[in-house]
């Protein structure tokens, strides 16, 4: 067609002007099964590129070819929600000479809108784009749902490049992405594999001890006073979360109570909840598997919003604002409620910030299930490892020893009280974790910072040094 | 009655958090000849050092023929367990011997009386002996089918709607009932059929078991919900005692609820049904009548 973008990645790269030294950017919508971070750094490694900063929404397992791009300067910094597998193992052991800059999902839309995190050119793979380059996680090869984490990058970066695997005819509507701010198209074999968008962090548990936590989680929001029609949940991704839903369904029905809306990544629990009728719209910044992705496709009152718009303190309207309720899970929960959903118990980073910070602060009611122990590694501590969201922001903490609940909040020990559940002082649990385990030895970090935790209004809340 | 592997620190650290009424820790057919030793430690020092709350506390030991069982009987006594199953009993002599060893070690700690038996009955035999082996010893509180090594054992094998098991099942809860002790139903082990292991612990319940023998704190559910009396159940219970208390002050022996007379064994079914409803926390003990 007529000003078709549609180039080679070689040709849109140098198109973009790219210089050693500039910033590009990633979205992790296809999560364990995406292509697009690998091919593109691969490609800029053999154009000869060095020294270049790599922004990301997160990275994962999936991308331990950059532990070579890192050897050979092509890429020397990065900023991303999380890391996993031997690339988050390697930067936890000093590979990276600077600090990875860690942000949650809200503090990175509104790092990028601010101008403090710079995109110089951003490559954002997506399931289906026209020629002039709008572009949907929608398509026939792969399908991601929601680009919500994109978004912030093709409206801010000063060049956008978009990567599919499904050029279709003009125009590709309702876009996600807008040909307006998109200056290449990139057609590749594969933006990534659908199948693995439900990978990583999400299961669907049988576990006893996940079943018990959701349990009792349930009952926490059930008794919380929030539990009323017209309210608003989100969950994190653990087992015990996602668990959970299943419980206040059942609850729902019996008390016939409906939510007004449901936030964040969105699962095919929240999206079964919703077709009932339980809950009357979703808010999808991120779809967690092929039911929620295939959903947002179809179903008009299943929409996508940036990261901006989900997420962010510094914008009154995002959504975490209006939300009531918000399962989170946790590696560590301490006795002053602050959380670690970051750095493992052995100093090694192997998780990502995700909206914790941004929906433990905004929301009404905030709830961490975690398990007391996990093997012979306590979770409940003195201090985390890592701090990454603020004790202030933590209403109640679920384990299946008891429920605490932050001293900040006593309407609503009283309320749990009232209801029958066992509310304990954090440090009963912290002290309880000790008598069966034992104090771990001292983890030997070194005195080189590998990772800065940002908070989502921009300052620092903690570094995280070179484990040896 | 949740089984718990020996030799599994993991499992044996929290079983109690999902609520079972007892826990049984077994040194037996879940631990190999080589980690036998391993495990008696481990069993021995969890029940020293782990808070279980009320749960009570079984510890399923080797055969006292075997090189493991005296051993295991001196381990758990010393920790302190409330009850020691012995597995496969054929005959009374049995749990005689054991009581033997038990008191041997409890002489010698200064707490005779302390631990009480429960024969698990495995066998052709140990079925024919049923009555025998539940008043064997005044230490013995229940008697447990062990329906793996007894269908083998009839050179049948497990059914779902378990016909093989009948007679043995009856067999027990008879023996029991005669004795004056508790009676346990055998594991179900198969964790994606909840529907049959429901129908199976509604069977067992209606053969008139006092509970069920469990693997996985997925099932303590579904036997509470089956064991738990109905709201309706508890009601009609509270009603006939409420009538037979009423009678008694009146001198009056026969009474009427509902239009239907109320005989003696009415009303120990209504108190048996109260206490079970206090058992399973649904009613208080002040509120039961």
């Amino acid at each position: 067609m007529r000003n078709s973008k549609v180039v080679s990645l070689e040709e849109a790269i140098r198109q973009s002007g790219l210089k050693d030294g500039q910033t590009i950017s990633f979205h992790h919508h296809f999560r364990g099964g995406d292509k697009v971070v690998n091919m593109v750094v691969d490609k800029l490694a053999q154009m000869g590129f060095k020294d270049l900063k790599l922004a990301a929404s997160s990275l994962s397992d999936v991308h331990k070819p950059l532990i070579e791009h890192i050897k050979n300067g092509v890429i020397t910094g990065i900023s991303t929600s999380g890391l996993r597998g031997e690339l988050a193992d390697a930067i936890s052991h000093g590979l990276l000479s600077e600090p990875v800059v860690f942000r949650s999902h809200g503090g990175r839309g509104s790092a990028i809108a601010k101008g403090e995190l710079k995109i110089d050119v951003a490559f954002l793979g997506a399931s289906s784009a026209d020629e002039l380059g709008n572009a949907t996680g929608y398509g026939e090869k792969s399908i991601c749902g929601s680009l919500g984490y994109a978004l912030p990058d093709a409206r801010y970066a000063s060049h956008v490049v978009v990567l599919t695997d499904n050029l279709v005819e003009y125009p590709n509507m309702p876009q996600s992405i807008s040909a307006a701010d998109v200056e290449s198209v990139v057609v590749v074999d594969s933006v990534g594999d659908s199948s693995k968008i439900s990978s990583g962090a999400i299961r669907d548990s049988k576990n006893p001890r996940d079943i018990l936590l959701a349990k009792q989680a349930a009952k926490v929001i059930i008794n919380s006073g929030y539990f009323k029609d017209g309210f608003s949940i989100q969950t994190g991704t653990g087992g015990a979360s996602l668990a959970a839903v299943k419980y206040i369904r059942e609850e729902m029905i019996a008390r016939g109570i409906k939510a007004s809306f449901a936030l964040g990544g969105i699962t095919a629990h929240m999206v079964k909840l919703h077709e009932e009728g339980l809950i009357g719209k979703l808010i999808d910044v991120q779809s967690f598997d092929k039911v929620a992705a295939e959903s947002i496709h179809n179903d008009p009152l299943h929409q996508e919003v940036s990261a901006v718009e989900y997420a962010s303190g510094q914008h009154l309207g995002s959504a975490t604002h209006a939300l009531d309720i918000v399962i989170l899970s946790a590696l560590e929960v301490d006795t002053q409620f602050n959380v670690n959903v970051l750095v493992g118990s052995d100093g090694i980073i192997r998780g990502a910030i995700g909206g914790h910070q941004d929906t433990a602060a905004d929301s009404a009611l905030s709830i961490i299930v975690c398990p007391l122990l996990r093997g012979r590694i306590p979770c409940v501590v003195p201090k985390v490892t890592t701090l990454i969201t603020p004790g202030k922001s933590v209403d109640v903490v679920v384990t299946e020893y008891g429920i605490a609940v932050n001293p900040g909040r006593p309407e609503i020990a009283q309320r749990l009280q009232e209801a029958g559940l066992k509310v304990v002082d954090i440090n009963e649990l912290a002290a309880k974790a000790a008598s069966i385990i034992g104090t771990p030895d001292p983890l030997p970090f070194g005195d080189k910072v590998v990772g800065i935790v940002m908070n989502r209004d921009g300052s620092v809340l903690d570094k995280i040094y070179n484990i040896k | 009655m949740m089984f718990v592997p020996g030799n599994n620190p993991g499992m044996m650290a929290d079983a109690h958090i999902y609520g079972p009424d007892s826990i049984m820790l077994d040194l037996e057919d879940s631990v190999t000849m080589a980690e036998k030793d391993a495990a008696r430690l481990l069993v021995h020092n969890a029940l020293k050092s782990i808070d279980y709350g009320n749960t009570e506390m079984v510890v399923r030991i080797n055969p006292l023929n075997t090189p493991y069982g005296k051993k295991d009987v001196e381990a758990v006594v010393k920790a302190g367990v409330d009850v020691i199953r012995m597995p496969k009993t054929e005959t009374a002599d049995e749990v005689k011997e054991l009581e033997a060893e038990i008191l041997k070690v409890e002489e010698e700690i200064g707490a005779v009386g302390r631990t009480q038996i429960m024969a698990a009955i495995e066998s052709a035999l140990g079925v024919v002996n049923a009555y025998a082996i539940a008043t064997a010893s005044k230490r013995m509180m229940g008697i447990a089918l062990g329906a793996e090594d007894y269908s083998a054992n009839l050179k049948t094998n497990r059914t779902p709607g378990g016909a093989e098991l009948l007679l043995a099942r009856e067999q027990i809860v008879v023996a029991a009932r005669a004795a004056g002790i508790a009676c346990f139903d055998t594991v179900y082990s198969n964790l994606d059929d909840m529907e049959t292991f429901r129908k199976e612990v509604e069977l067992i319940k209606t053969l008139g078991f006092d509970g069920k023998s469990i693997i996985n704190p997925r099932q303590i559910e579904i036997v509470n919900e089956v064991f738990t009396p109905s709201e309706k159940e508890i009601n009609k219970a509270r009603a006939v005692v409420a009538a037979i208390k009423e009678a008694q002050a009146k001198g009056s022996g026969v009474i009427a609820v509902n239009g239907k007379m109320v005989d003696r064994p009415v009303v120990i079914r209504a108190e048996r049904t109260i206490a079970l409803a206090i058992a399973a926390g649904v009613i208080d003990k002040e509120e039961a009548l």
